[in-house]
């Protein structure tokens, strides 16, 4: 089969371009950079129907080899609708992300960095837990018949995340739907003013 | 059998709903599934040892087998056996079991939650575990492993608040299934070297397994299958996740941790044993490990005061202590073991109980605080002694008969030929093991009931006595067990006489009675043997150990704790974690432009190198120059040239207008080679998206900064050019490989005699690959949907005013331009001018601000919309026979509308467009999948066309294809694809825009300055972009 060096050396000329772009921060250079990958892929598509040809209008005297090969056209004809699709949908993104950050450029994942400094403690796995010695642990009554268990020992403690929190809030913010221990304590801290 | 399965699951799948209607007595019904199969297997004792108690061959082929094929292409099988020590072990399981949930109905509380989660694994635990013991197909039998080690995780994990007990579940689910894949592996391994998984199969040629060809693969399978064992039942160095999982409700830890789950790993060692205890590894690892075993774990229970840690290191001891005699493979050992595994079961479930019961009872079960508590329930207090005390070895109970034929095993195994110094050393640690198990039985029953002296007497609320059935009915059986004897021996003899087999043919013996003669028997009183005064020396030195309980528990806290399992299995968890993080932090870097790096150059560098290393030459036919299209060198100079200043562009609106340029040169190209309907539509598209551009991009700033700059410019561009230049080569070597000729060849008649059109391309779209068109409109309407919510955010924004409801001339005026200045003057000069209702050329005109409008604009709009759109269908019908069709003619009418918009204003595209786009698409889509409907219907195939042919007085002569139905709705989605577009980025970003000046105004009536940007904001609206948009 023949080869079009012309349309392949401008495809890779192309394609050189677009990759440039798609590998910048800049979102708008981003989408460039697609559109030009797109022009690229599809001259890749052309130059496989050969030779430039007649239009493919069927004509009964006319050998079908000498037409331009019409499947690469309706292939191509997807393409370049699709891509004027996902175009507009890029620039829908880059409007909104201009809106909600007043930037263009393609930011870092914060969360992955966070992932990366991930501490080697971990609460559920390497927290100092008190030992329990019964599943039915009954209230501790002093002399006077008041409640002296949580005076009794010190309340245990949890470390996580760089900070100690009391094993109960702990436990609380395991459950299902709990907020965070913050949440707690702040609900904590108006009552214990009640209290006052 | 597996109707009894069947049940046991079934229930346990509605045992929650029972949970809801009847609380904690729903025990009592799901206690009443095991308890009826226990019944069953009873009756079933005829069908096993009818046949099984004659039989001399190792497979007993006289045992009950059920066998459902399964998915016989991979040779799986629903194949379950019932011989002698399935049958054992399904009495435990299923006694134990029943017993259990009996107690459990009176252990929780109605109000305790997610009770009805809790029984329905707990039976869901019995019913696996029956089909474990069960199972003659070693994978059927894996997934039953592997489903108790799952329903022990949650069971542990019962308290699901608890930090404790999540950690333990976690931890004895990680080690058990660490274990469960290095068997699964084993299993395989096996499997494949006997051609089968059927149990009894792979058994019955064991002896040519061991020593034949694949004699390694077998012994390293053994090993694996070992491990599997080793982590199930605890045994050292895998001990630690035991004591942990006490974490658990008592009733688990007394099922699953003591007479069920941790058993898998004995019947796995006794299920084998008769076939494989000659491979390499097996005695060093059963007589190794579970030595070291019986002896750690004894020692340990020592030093516990939470009475349930003591039997828990307890269970590890005797687990040891079992494995280590079932492994043994003599059949003195194998009747002593499952004789031992019996009364094990017997004794520690009646223990688990009992501690259960104190810790209801009294809110602890720590020694240093319980005291008292045998005054306060004598019968309690019976009941555990007889437990602790068939532990113990004390003569007249379960546990004294097992551990005499034990110990009378381990002599014959030290007195036997062939094991030199070892015999002696197993016999010694057995021994000394046996000494700690009667000194922590001591422990635990001095600690659990004694009055202890400076103890305040522990409070001890009354026990009912359907809370203590369940231990006293276990401590009666361990009594009858230790009286009577003959029945368990009668059970377990077919097994033992397994390992005589092999024997019997090198003897020559075959009658049943020297098989049983080489087990022995079991009895309360074999008369004065080693094993007795073994016994007497363990009594002796045990009760030592515990009258000097205090010297012991100083030197064993003088001596540093050696090694600790558990803190090395969270080194290894925590080292294992350390590594995913840092291989995390090292690959996920959150950077795109590293992640796309990465891809491409691998996207590059593959097939580079494949091309470099296939060496293959250029292929014939290259040409720099098509004979039939020169001009294409002067195009493609064009495209590289547009190209190559999109990329140094530094102003926004140029680097785009660029690549226009290159889209442009693409048209072009497509004309040279041919392509007319190509040409014309990359010519459309390429026009609206410059348009959509402008529109999406006025609010950004005209500056584009190169930010990704320095060292990796130069990777950018290394990639940018490498990746292009492999492309180039690829695409040559693969255009210089194709061989066959091109199928397209045939659609030029396909087009016309098939789908009645001369242009083929169109035919090629709209009939003959209609299935790829109709997936490209449905993608098209999805982009559109996106576009639409990402500008609205609320809603696809199909609502808007008409123009008669808004004001005139307020559609985009400027605010906060300073009177005084030139700017100013030129506005008030504009507004002075401006006499709305004068010039009706558009419908919305009016709307518009006077400085928006541009008279002669709206005039031409008013011009030529028609036109466009009339010459919008004539593509669209057209398209059958010549350039055009339902893409080209969509996006010339979506033109039309632009133009309307950007003359216009967003009120003027609303008028143009009575129906909103969302219903566009939606008719669209709906008459394309219709057109490929209809024919189905009409009994032929989907997307089937059709040519009707008529006369129509003006017209003359119509040919009618009804594949133009399915084109019309390409092109209704096309229409609403451009009007989406137009109306978010268009319309919408207009309104945000006049939203914004008028928080500006507000701005300054508070004496703050307008900021610079409220200029740059109406550079924006549509004069703007129309400037932008005719460059």
């Amino acid at each position: 089969m023949t080869v079009n060096l012309t349309l392949l050396t401008v495809m890779g000329a192309l394609y050189a371009c677009g990759i440039y772009l798609i590998l910048e921060r800049s979102l708008t250079r981003v989408l460039l950079g697609l559109m030009l990958l797109a022009n690229a892929t599809n001259l890749l598509i052309l130059a496989t129907g050969g030779y430039a040809g007649l239009a493919p209008f069927f004509s009964k005297d006319t050998d079908p080899a000498s037409y331009n090969d019409p499947l690469p056209q309706a292939l191509i004809l997807t393409s370049i609708v699709i891509s004027f699709a996902v175009t507009a949908f890029m620039l829908g993104i880059i409007y909104r992300t201009w809106l909600l950050a007043r930037q263009d450029d393609i930011q870092d994942d914060i969360e992955d960095r966070r992932v990366a400094e991930t501490p080697s403690f971990d609460a559920e796995d390497d927290a100092v837990i008190p030992v329990e010695t019964s599943e039915f642990p009954l209230p501790k009554l002093g002399s006077d018949g008041s409640d002296s268990s949580a005076a009794a020992e010190p309340a245990a403690t949890v470390e996580a995340g760089g900070r100690t929190l009391l094993a109960e809030h702990a436990a609380l913010e395991e459950k299902p739907g709990s907020g965070n221990i913050a949440a707690i304590d702040n609900d904590n801290a108006p009552r214990a003013g009640g209290a006052k | 059998m597996i109707t009894v399965l069947a049940v046991h699951f079934a229930v346990a799948a509605v045992a929650p709903f029972v949970f809801r209607k009847f609380g904690r007595n729903s025990f009592y019904a799901l206690a009443a599934v095991p308890a009826g199969s226990f019944v069953w297997l009873l009756f079933q004792h005829a069908a096993v040892y009818g046949a099984g108690s004659h039989a001399k061959t190792p497979a007993q082929t006289g045992a009950p087998a059920e066998i459902v094929p399964w998915i016989p292409s991979l040779g799986l099988e629903f194949a379950f056996r019932m011989d002698a020590l399935a049958w054992v072990m399904s009495l435990l399981v299923l006694g134990v079991g029943a017993l259990v949930l009996v107690y459990c109905a009176r252990y929780f509380k109605d109000e305790d939650s997610y009770l009805g989660g809790f029984g329905a694994q707990l039976l869901a635990f019995a019913g696996a575990m029956f089909g474990l013991v069960t199972a003659d197909d070693l994978l059927m039998m894996f997934i039953f492993w592997e489903l108790t080690t799952v329903l022990s995780y949650l069971l542990i994990g019962y308290a699901r608040t608890r930090l404790a007990a999540r950690r333990s579940a976690l931890q004895a689910l990680m080690v058990t299934t660490a274990g469960g894949l290095a068997m699964l592996v084993g299993l395989i391994m096996l499997g494949a070297s006997a051609g089968t998984y059927r149990i009894s199969g792979i058994l019955e040629q064991a002896p040519e397994l061991v020593s034949g060809p694949a004699a390694g693969a077998v012994a390293a399978a053994v090993v694996l299958i070992l491990a599997g064992a080793v982590t199930k039942s605890a045994l050292v160095p895998f001990h630690f996740w035991l004591p942990g999982a006490m974490a658990a409700p008592t009733p688990v830890s007394a099922y699953l941790h003591a007479a069920a789950m941790v058993k898998a790993g004995v019947y796995i060692v006794a299920r084998l044993a008769p076939g494989f205890t000659d491979t390499a590894y097996w005695l060093p690892i059963v007589l190794g490990l579970g030595l070291a075993t019986m002896l750690v774990g004894g020692y340990r229970a020592l030093r516990q005061t939470d009475i349930k840690l003591i039997l828990a290191y307890g269970t590890v001891s005797q687990l040891g202590f079992i494995t280590m005699v079932v492994g043994l493979g003599k059949p003195d050992a194998a009747l002593a073991g499952l004789a031992m595994l019996l009364a094990h079961g017997l004794f520690k479930a009646t223990l688990f109980l009992v501690v259960g019961i104190i810790d209801h009872q009294s809110g602890t079960r720590d020694i240093r605080k319980l005291s008292g508590v045998f005054r306060s329930s004598r019968a309690l207090g019976i009941v555990a002694g007889i437990g602790a005390a068939s532990m113990a070895g004390i003569p007249l109970l379960g546990g004294f008969v097992a551990k005499e034929s034990v110990l009378e095993a381990f002599v014959h195994f030290t007195a036997a030929p062939g094991h030199g110094p070892w015999g002696a050393v197993v016999l010694t640690g057995v021994v000394l093991g046996s000494v700690l198990t009667f000194a922590y039985s001591a422990r635990f029953m001095w600690g659990a009931f004694a009055v202890k002296p400076g103890v305040e007497r522990t409070p001890f609320k009354a026990i009912r006595t359907s809370f203590l059935a369940a231990p006293a009915a276990l401590s009666v059986l361990t009594i009858v067990y230790g009286l009577w004897p003959a029945p368990v021996d009668a059970w377990i003899q077919p097994y033992a006489a397994l390992f005589t087999g092999e024997t019997q043919l090198t003897e020559g013996t075959s009658d049943a009675g020297s098989a049983a003669g080489a087990a022995g028997h079991l009895a309360l009183w074999h008369g004065l043997t080693p094993a007795l005064g073994l016994t007497a020396i363990t009594f002796a030195a045990g009760a030592a150990m515990f009258y000097g309980r205090g010297l012991v528990d100083r030197i064993q806290s003088a001596i540093p704790p050696w090694f600790d399992a558990d803190r090395g299995y969270q080194l290894t968890i925590g080292a294992l974690d350390d590594v995913a993080v840092w291989i995390t932090g090292r690959t996920q870097r959150g950077s795109l432009y590293f992640y796309l790096a990465v891809i491409l150059t691998v996207a590059f560098v593959l097939p580079l190198s494949a091309l470099i290393a296939a060496n293959k030459p250029l292929p014939e036919g290259l040409y720099f120059v098509d004979p039939n299209s020169p001009l294409q060198l002067v195009a493609g100079a064009g495209i590289v040239i547009g190209a190559l200043a999109a990329v140094r562009a530094n102003k926004r609106f140029l680097a785009v207008l660029m690549v226009s340029v290159t889209g442009y040169g693409i048209a072009l190209m497509f004309a040279l080679q041919g392509a007319p309907d190509l040409a014309l539509t990359q010519m459309l598209v390429e026009t609206i998206i410059l348009v959509a551009f402008v529109l999406a991009m006025r609010s950004l700033p005209p500056e584009l900064r190169d930010r990704t700059g320095g060292k990796y410019r130069v990777v950018r561009v290394i990639i940018g050019l490498s990746f292009g230049a492999t492309m180039v080569f690829a695409a040559i070597h693969a255009m210089g490989a194709r061989i066959a000729t091109p199928v397209s060849l045939e659609f030029p008649k396909l087009a016309y005699e098939g789908g009645g059109g001369l242009n083929i391309v169109n035919v090629t779209l709209v009939d003959i690959r209609a299935w790829d068109t109709f997936g490209e409109i449905s993608v098209l309407a999805l982009a559109a949907t996106g576009v639409a919510s990402l500008i609205f955010v609320r809603g696809r924004g199909d609502r808007l005013r008409t123009a008669s409801a808004v004001a005139e001339g307020t559609v985009g005026r400027r605010h906060g331009v300073d009177k005084s200045s030139r700017d100013g003057a030129a506005l008030a000069l504009t507004r002075k001018f401006a006499a709305a209702t004068r010039d009706p050329w558009l419908v919305a005109g009016r709307t518009l601000a006077p400085e928006r409008r541009s008279i002669i604009f709206e005039v031409v709009t008013r011009l030529v919309f028609h036109s466009m759109i009339i010459f919008s269908l004539y593509l669209l019908l057209a398209g059958h026979n010549l350039p055009g069709g339902g893409f080209a003619g969509g996006l010339m009418a979506g033109l039309a509308l632009t133009l309307r918009y950007l003359a216009g204003g967003r009120f003027e595209l609303h008028e143009a467009t009575p129906i909103s786009a969302g219903t566009l698409l939606g008719i669209g889509l709906a008459t394309a999948a219709l057109s490929g409907a209809a024919p189905v219907l009409l009994g032929g195939q989907v997307f089937q066309s059709a040519i009707i042919e008529f006369w129509l007085p003006v017209f003359g002569d119509i040919k009618f294809v009804t594949s133009t139905i399915f084109d019309t709705g390409v092109y209704i989605v096309v229409v609403g694809l451009v009007l989406d577009v137009l109306r978010s980025l268009g319309a919408e970003i207009d309104e945000h825009f006049e939203e914004r000046p008028l928080q500006l105004d507000a701005q300054e009536a508070t004496g703050q300055e307008a900021t610079e940007g409220g200029d740059q904001v109406s550079a924006g609206i549509p004069a703007g972009s129309t400037q932008g948009g005719k460059p």
